[in-house]
């Protein structure tokens, strides 16, 4: 992330967007900075996809401000900002081949073919696409197609690239690897990213910081530990990543403590500087778990602050991971644990009786 | 449920095929038969009804106010049918499928009755008849299936290819004239094609609405009543059957290249 002294790349200020009657945004404020890495997520309909669009001038925000690299962008059209697109279908034209089409952009800008030749064989080299010049878009698979997209986007040299879903069409394996490359080549260009997408894992994996969207509205922006660690309420809580509920209530406040009842658990004494400031104590209505701060204790001797009795109801053995789903005393709702499979431990078939070990530091707090 | 036998199937396709194909393999049949009377059994070999046609000077005043028209109905259909065709396409607009529907209904509506409705409406407003109001009459039914030809042409160009373009730096014009118009160019073409040809073999709404200035398919049928120039009339309606099929299979082999180029899988019934 950049410097406080230095100017966001991209200043968003109570950008509203509305189709007819429907307000698909609802006063965005953000600022994106200069080389940042930067996520939308949410799901579909959130207004992510919309707020992409208003960034690179396809549509104009019905109220609100959008500066990019410092200036106003209000009346500049998408063919005259700094930024560029790759679109979920990755519209790569299909009458022209791959070279025609990562050249597109600077044969508006009226190059000199020769130089123009340089720079797209430059840039489908860094996206490991040379000799794939002559190919139609009908001829390369989607992972290439995905590249061919970037490369046209990366050649105009931008302030900013967007990218919307670009790898939702991908199947899982090449998304993996995807997700990878492309952060590290977003790393070595130095160009700020903006990436739509719906799967909080990738943008977890890609992301310097997140901003999560439900409704038209941020719920949440912070960084992907952020998030995970201290998500502000129990939509994003439930959102990013796996979490199990249970229902608590504050029975005792001190100056310094807060003294929560947890069903099934039972009490927990939880240090108020570890609050954040935006949770008022009495509003909270239940807690979140990680399913990796949980442990199944295998022999009475482990080590744990607290300890309860559960049934094993389901186990998924991952290899390196088993996933267990747990009932806890009194508790209709399933648990759900994670456990790395180390060297000599064991694992618990369904409808064993383990002890579960938990700490106070395991808790989640959040606004309802 | 049971199969049909393959055998019974292909009996059965072969009929088919005898039943619409035989009248027509009559026409170049007697067209090339030396004797005047269209009888069997066929006679000797000649080619003398195309060479008279070529001295029929009513015939070629005939044909060449047919391609006025055709050509000038080819390109105004094709003409609204694009305009028709995006806006199907691409927009959605309250009454969209009224008003779809009802530029397309001249496509089922009997041309008899088109012709009929035409010619009571240009005598009330007291409109000559000219080949300028067959041309009228003409758009009127090309102009579906131009939108026909062309709504496959534009549901193709996806909405994000002119974005990505207008994205890159390039200007709408120029975005129409490196992205829009080369993917829609083929179907522009099928469109000429098909329209052209319509007109050129439409009888009913010509015959209706022409006024001294005949064509062609009104000059044949005027050519009915003397039997002595039958056979001219196979060896024209022979000539019109070749250049009417050449035109659909160039119009066809255009819009399944650009098709191929798109990389989609097409047949003539996809469309």
């Amino acid at each position: 992330m950049a410097e406080k002294e230095t100017p966001p790349m991209i200043k968003i200020t109570d950008v509203v967007k509305k189709f007819g009657t429907f307000t698909a945004l609802h006063g965005i404020t953000a600022d994106i900075a200069e080389g940042e890495f930067f996520s939308l997520l949410g799901p579909s309909g959130c207004g992510k996809t919309t707020l992409l669009r208003l960034l690179a001038g396809f549509e104009p925000p019905s109220a609100g401000m959008i500066y990019i690299d410092g200036k106003n962008m209000s009346g500049i059209a998408a063919n005259a900002r700094p930024t560029n697109m790759v679109f979920q279908s990755y519209a790569i034209f299909p009458h022209l081949n791959v070279e025609e089409n990562v050249g597109y952009g600077l044969k508006t800008r009226k190059l000199p073919k020769a130089e123009i030749k340089a720079e797209v064989d430059k840039v489908l080299a860094l996206v490991d696409m040379a000799g794939y010049g002559k190919r139609l878009a009908h001829e390369l698979s989607g992972g290439q197609r995905q590249r061919v997209a970037l490369a046209r986007a990366l050649v105009m040299r931008p302030k900013v690239i967007l990218l919307d879903e670009p790898l939702s069409a991908l199947d899982k394996k090449l998304r993996d690897q995807m997700q990878v490359e492309l952060r590290a080549l977003q790393r070595s260009i130095g160009i700020t990213f903006i990436l739509v997408t719906h799967d909080q894992e990738e943008a977890l994996i890609m992301s310097d910081r997140i901003a999560v969207m439900f409704d038209g509205r941020i719920e949440q922006l912070d960084t992907p530990e952020g998030l995970y660690r201290r998500p502000v309420n129990k939509r994003v809580a439930s959102f990013i990543g796996v979490m199990n509920f249970l229902p608590a209530r504050v029975t005792s406040e001190t100056d310094d403590t807060i003294t929560l009842n947890i069903d099934a658990l039972g009490q927990a004494i939880i240090p108020r500087d570890s609050v954040a400031s935006e949770i008022v104590p009495s509003d909270i209505r239940s807690i979140g778990v990680r399913p990796e701060m949980l442990t199944i204790l295998f022999d009475e001797t482990e080590r744990s602050e607290l300890k309860v009795e559960a049934e094993v109801i389901d186990t998924q053995y991952y290899g390196d991971m088993t996933y267990y789903s747990v009932r806890l005393p009194g508790q209709d709702a399933l648990v759900t644990i994670s456990m790395r499979n180390t060297a000599g431990r064991s694992v618990a078939p369904p409808g064993s009786k383990v002890l579960v070990g938990w700490g106070v530091e395991s808790i989640v707090l959040f606004r309802d | 449920m049971k199969y049909i036998s393959a055998k019974w199937l292909s009996v059965y396709a072969i009929t088919y095929m005898i039943f619409l194909y035989a009248p027509v393999i009559l026409l170049p049949l007697f067209a090339f038969n030396a004797s005047t009377i269209v009888a069997f059994p066929l006679t000797d070999f000649t080619t003398d009804w195309f060479v008279g046609l070529w001295y029929t000077e009513t015939l070629h005043v005939a044909l060449w106010n047919s391609a006025k028209v055709a050509v000038s109905t080819a390109l105004l259909s094709t003409l609204l049918g694009a305009f028709a065709a995006r806006a199907s396409a691409r927009f959605a607009f309250p009454g969209k499928t009224g008003i779809v529907g009802l530029i397309m209904l001249p496509l089922v509506l009997p041309e008899i009755i088109i012709a009929v409705a035409l010619l009571i409406m240009l005598n009330q407003l007291g409109l000559p008849l000219s080949l300028l109001t067959v041309v009228a009459g003409h758009v009127l039914i090309c102009t579906p299936f131009s939108i026909a030809v062309l709504s496959s042409a534009y549901r193709g160009l996806d909405r994000e290819l002119e974005e990505a373009s207008f994205d890159l730096g390039e200007s709408r014009w120029g975005t129409f004239r490196r992205v829009t118009l080369p993917l829609v160019l083929p179907g522009i073409i099928s469109s000429l094609l098909i329209t052209f040809t319509i007109s050129l073999d439409e009888f009913i709404i010509a015959f209706f609405l022409t006024g001294t200035d005949v064509t062609l398919p009104v000059y044949i049928w005027s050519q009915l009543r003397f039997p002595a120039k039958l056979p001219s009339v196979m060896a024209l309606g022979t000539i019109l059957l070749v250049v009417s099929i050449a035109l659909l299979i160039i119009a066809e082999a255009l819009r399944r290249r650009s098709a191929a180029r798109q990389g989609i899988e097409t047949t003539l019934a996809g469309t």
